[in-house]
């Protein structure tokens, strides 16, 4: 949600890092719901990402809940529509078959490569326009976007592919620095700048 | 969810954990230990002690800068969601801030669990686009001169500011320097001393 307008001030007095217990509770179950639908974070959060826009903003926490119930569902840990049953009192469904394509990860993220690095520090480079409906981290205000390359920071798992099951695929990662011109126009600020990493996949080479 | 009852996530974690609980998938206990370790041994006074060794020790500044994660281990520090840790120097002519626009990622050893603020769309949505009214929604002012540098962590590396040392420090121990490093001056939206000294 980088650079959406209409926002107000930043709440800097709400300072806590959960509000009441659930949300406690909802911190705590992230890793046992990933582990238990034998799935990943990059599919977690992909899972956050496609709850409705209106019902991601009602609060942080809130879309954790839903999230984790289409986690358990595409990991064949429930049924779709077991919680609604089991809140509603109804039988419960026959025990679901595994449908996950989600490939649990190994520790951390950082992953042997094997191809050399496509770029080098100094290099102009533009980010893909292409949009996606899977997850992706390239943010959508750094689509299409021309940067120069800061750091060539390892290679790691691909998210855009972990999070659906096609493997981690380890890839080049970069630091990118955008001019805040480039990304929000003339009205940006002239010294200003955004540094974002980028995966390989994102970048094309600036001629 | 074909339910048209109001969203009630207190209600949903309850049969989540009930449902989970019944097939033999989840360990309360172990569930409780790591949320319990989470919430008390990592926090900023972690990242306070590494910010003011820095600021009395030029070596260790520089590794600090070079490697965040070995430099921090140095001191013992170690956890989750710091992988690849980088620390960015505040300086007179550059102050960093840092953010995760995709979701919260933050660098939990060194800093703990993000406050709520980090995690608002206010904050994610404003902070690359007019990073100096959102540092002026903290109070914080920075000179039309200096370079603003907002880092998006939209990987899995994690960022920490190394803010300035305040003036005027130049007598205080190393652990007294360490109380003047509050949270907000490592993400960057506030300076260190100015607030929680």
């Amino acid at each position: 949600m980088g650079g959406m307008e209409g926002f107000g001030p930043v709440p800097v007095d709400d300072d806590v890092t959960f509000h009441e217990p659930w949300e406690r509770q909802a911190q705590g179950l992230a890793i046992p719901v990933q582990v238990a639908a034998r799935s990943n974070l990059d599919a977690f959060r992909h899972a956050i990402e496609r709850v409705p826009p209106a019902q991601y903003l009602e609060g942080y926490f809130h879309r954790w809940a839903r999230a984790f119930e289409t986690v358990l569902v595409e990991g064949g840990v429930l049924a779709a529509g077991e919680l609604d049953e089991r809140l509603t009192g109804q039988t419960p469904s026959t025990a679901p078959a595994r449908t996950t394509k989600a490939v649990p990860g190994g520790s951390g993220a950082k992953r042997p490569g094997d191809t050399p690095a496509r770029f080098e520090v100094g290099d102009q480079v533009r980010t893909t326009a292409a949009r996606t409906s899977g997850h992706t981290r390239l943010p959508g205000y750094a689509r299409d976007r021309a940067g120069v390359v800061a750091a060539v920071s390892g290679t790691w798992v691909l998210p855009d592919t972990n999070a659906h099951g096609e493997g981690e695929q380890p890839t080049w990662l970069y630091s990118v620095r955008f001019p805040a011109r480039e990304l929000w126009g003339s009205g940006a600020g002239e010294a200003d700048v955004v540094y974002l990493d980028c995966f390989e996949t994102y970048l094309e080479p600036v001629t | 969810m074909t339910t048209t009852e109001p969203f009630a996530p207190e209600i949903r974690l309850e049969a989540i954990e009930s449902l989970l609980l019944e097939k033999g998938l989840l360990d309360l206990d172990r569930v409780e230990q790591r949320l319990e370790m989470i919430t008390t041994e990592l926090g900023p006074m972690n990242g306070a002690r590494a910010v003011a060794r820095a600021w009395v020790d030029p070596d260790y500044r520089s590794r600090l800068l070079e490697d965040g994660t070995a430099a921090v281990r140095e001191l013992g520090i170690d956890g989750p969601q710091v992988e690849m840790l980088v620390v960015v120097e505040n300086t007179p002519e550059v102050h960093n801030v840092v953010v995760c626009t995709l979701c919260s990622c933050y660098p939990w050893a060194v800093l703990g669990l993000p406050p709520a603020w980090y995690k608002s769309p206010e904050y994610r949505a404003r902070v690359v686009r007019e990073p100096r009214a959102v540092l002026a929604d903290f109070g914080t002012e920075v000179a039309p001169d200096v370079e603003v540098r907002v880092w998006d962590s939209s990987a899995e590396v994690r960022y920490l500011v190394l803010p300035e040392r305040p003036a005027g420090t130049g007598s205080r121990s190393e652990s007294e320097l360490a109380a003047l490093v509050n949270r907000d001056s490592m993400i960057g939206v506030r300076r260190a001393g100015q607030v929680d000294d």
